[in-house]
């Protein structure tokens, strides 16, 4: 007994020294001055956080909500059947592995390994000239478009996994159930399996959500200046103009609006176990 | 009696090399309470899939209500089923679990509550409308499957092994509950069950099944007293088997040896001598006497007791008789014999009364 205490003791210490007591550097840090030499300094202000209320600001919170939706919209249109039928493969765990073996590479190197794809004269473009379904390339690389790919193809697993593992404990013979009760395969399945299967699509949804609003490499690489998006905006202020009580600032923002999306999501979980 | 409700024509179904149900036909008929019983792997169960719509037969025809039913899916058949997993809807409430059916066919929201109540009220469960499923115990989750599956009044309900997942008190409560309300509802029931004793006391017809055939069709009484072969003998209740020749036949009885005893009995399959028989007594049709009771002997086979089992309203023996088979008796106590006291090891002459017992052709 005395040892799981103490495993508990190293945990709170762990998520203290290096959770909870950077979140209160970059609270501390959002309320002070920039200062050229020092990087921060007195007096306490909130002008840092008044500087947020700006049309800018509101544009790429916007956007990059809307990117991020987007992003966990096509993951789950995608995973959503995807899962299913993995789990009713034979191959499952064929299936599951290859999912999992792009994540020993560095994901910032498969991020560069779309540039190959999608540059003007990159893999996509050759093969969709080839089948004559365009007349010229496109330019893809650089553009909203390269960013959900990039965000799309990095976060993909974290739709799957938490839906397979979902649907893997589903009991189909509530299908069965339904349709002996004059239920049609579609009623059977928004009635019944959507239903049943919604834990693991929320869960899906949020694990995918949170990344895709604070990835800030993908756009990066992938967007090119003009797209962009929190992440950036964040990066941009610590290191290029070196603001960091203006960067700490947006942070925090960016933090309250996370813990309140999983705030929510606690609150529906707990009204689902009731 | 009138046109059946469900006709199996000629039903064969397997899977693979094996045969699950082999050229079987059946007639089922309105407001029946019908048993399939058999032990796992009999056919019951596919048989069962195959009137829901789950499987398809291989050969052969299923009519309900006179139309084929072949080519028509589980959910146009006027046929619920209840499993043995109950299969409810985890996330829907009680009241929502038994709606499912009248929701599917979009009934409007007040007939919709009446109906669900009416049902609830059958399987006495009014007050647990609004509970969640895992808040109820498993006789309650049992009877939350049964008001589902007649919400919507089926001609048929189909129920797969509903009891055997209950303990043995609310399996019995179950037991007349559901007899009962097949009566109220006038409803035809199917019951799939491996509990002999369930089907006896259930049923107004039973199908024993063996390896996917129908080995006898008949009341509870009839397929017990008078059971058709060996396999039937056998598995509805307890039986002892002897395996017989018939020395001669005069008239209307025949003469055998049992034991090293000659005995006579009526001849109730127009058997000749010569053939090779079994003759079945079930244990409560045997008297076991004490060497002192006894003056004339004839008829009676001399046995030792091997073991007493005190059951309350009987008691059970097992007697070892001198070729070394070991018989079941079963001995009531009654006005006439009070005292049924036995001892272990005791010589003892045991009988039955000619005519109790059952002759059936050999089987291998």
């Amino acid at each position: 007994m005395k040892t799981k205490a103490y495993s508990v003791y190293i945990l709170y210490i762990w998520l203290f020294l290096f959770s909870f007591l950077p979140l209160l550097l970059v609270l501390a840090v959002s309320v002070l001055s920039k200062d050229s030499n020092k990087l921060v300094t007195l007096p306490l202000t909130l002008s840092n956080y008044a500087g947020l209320f700006t049309p800018v600001f509101a544009k790429i919170l916007l956007r990059s909500v809307l990117i991020a939706l987007l992003t966990t919209g096509l993951c789950l249109l995608v995973a959503y059947p995807f899962s299913y039928f993995m789990i009713k493969s034979r191959h499952r765990s064929l299936l599951l592995l290859l999912i999992i073996i792009p994540f020993w590479t560095s994901s910032l190197i498969r991020t560069y390994a779309l540039i190959a794809i999608l540059k003007y004269k990159g893999l996509l473009n050759a093969l969709l000239l080839k089948w004559h379904i365009i007349d010229a390339p496109l330019s893809l690389l650089y553009s909203n478009f390269a960013v959900i790919s990039g965000l799309v193809y990095n976060l993909f697993p974290f739709m799957v996994l938490p839906i397979v593992n979902n649907m893997e404990r589903f009991d189909f013979r509530l299908l069965e159930a339904a349709q002996d009760l004059g239920a049609s395969r579609w009623a059977a399945f928004t009635r019944v399996f959507l239903p049943g299967t919604a834990a693991g699509v929320l869960s899906g949804c949020i694990l995918v959500f949170l990344p895709a609003m604070t990835l800030f490499y993908i756009p990066n690489v992938l967007g090119g200046a003009r797209s962009i998006l929190l992440g950036n905006l964040i990066q941009n202020q610590f290191l290029v103009l070196e603001d960091w009580p203006q960067g700490a600032a947006t942070s925090a923002v960016l933090t309250a609006i996370l813990l309140l999306l999983l705030a929510c999501y606690r609150q529906q979980n707990k009204g689902r176990a009731r | 009696m009138s046109e059946p409700l469900i006709e199996i024509r000629q039903v064969s179904k397997s899977y693979g090399n094996t045969l699950i149900l082999e050229d079987m036909s059946l007639s089922i008929y309105d407001g029946e309470f019908l048993t399939l019983l058999g032990p796992s792997g009999c056919g019951k169960t596919t048989l069962l899939r195959m009137i829901s719509g789950f499987e398809q037969p291989d050969a052969g025809e299923i009519y309900i209500a006179g139309r084929c039913v072949n080519q028509l899916p589980p959910q146009q058949r006027d046929v619920h089923t209840v499993f043995q997993s109950y299969a409810l809807f985890p996330h829907l409430s009680v009241f929502e679990n038994v709606a499912f059916a009248l929701r599917c066919k979009k009934i409007a929201d007040s007939e919709v509550r009446t109906r669900v109540m009416e049902a609830l009220s059958l399987v006495q469960l009014e007050q647990f409308a609004e509970r969640g499923i895992q808040q109820l115990s498993g006789g309650q989750q049992q009877r939350v499957a049964i008001a589902r599956a007649i919400v919507n009044r089926p001609q048929v309900l189909l129920l797969d092994e509903p009891l055997s997942s209950l303990d043995y008190s609310l399996r019995k409560a179950m037991q007349s509950e559901l007899k009962q309300l097949q009566k109220t509802l006038n409803m035809t029931f199917i019951f799939v069950t491996h509990d002999q004793e369930e089907a006896l006391s259930m049923s107004d017809r039973i199908v024993i099944l063996n390896q996917g055939k129908i080995a006898q069709i008949g009341t509870p009484r009839s397929v017990y007293e008078t059971p058709r072969n060996r396999y039937v003998a056998s598995f509805i209740g307890e039986a002892n088997i002897f395996d017989i020749d018939v020395q001669n036949v005069n008239g209307k009885s025949l003469q055998t040896i049992v034991e090293n005893v000659s005995l006579s009995c009526p001849n109730t399959g127009d058997f000749q001598a010569g053939d090779r028989l079994h003759l079945i007594v079930r244990p409560e049709d045997i008297r076991v006497w004490g060497l002192s009771e006894i003056e004339n002997s004839d008829g009676m086979l001399p046995g030792k007791i091997t073991e007493i089992i005190y059951k309350g309203s009987t008691v059970d023996l097992k007697v070892k008789l001198a070729s070394g088979k070991i018989i079941s008796a079963s001995e009531f106590f009654d006005e006439d014999d009070d005292k049924l006291e036995y001892s272990p090891n005791e010589n003892v002459w045991v009988q039955w009364l000619p005519g109790w017992e059952v002759l059936l052709p050999y089987e291998n």
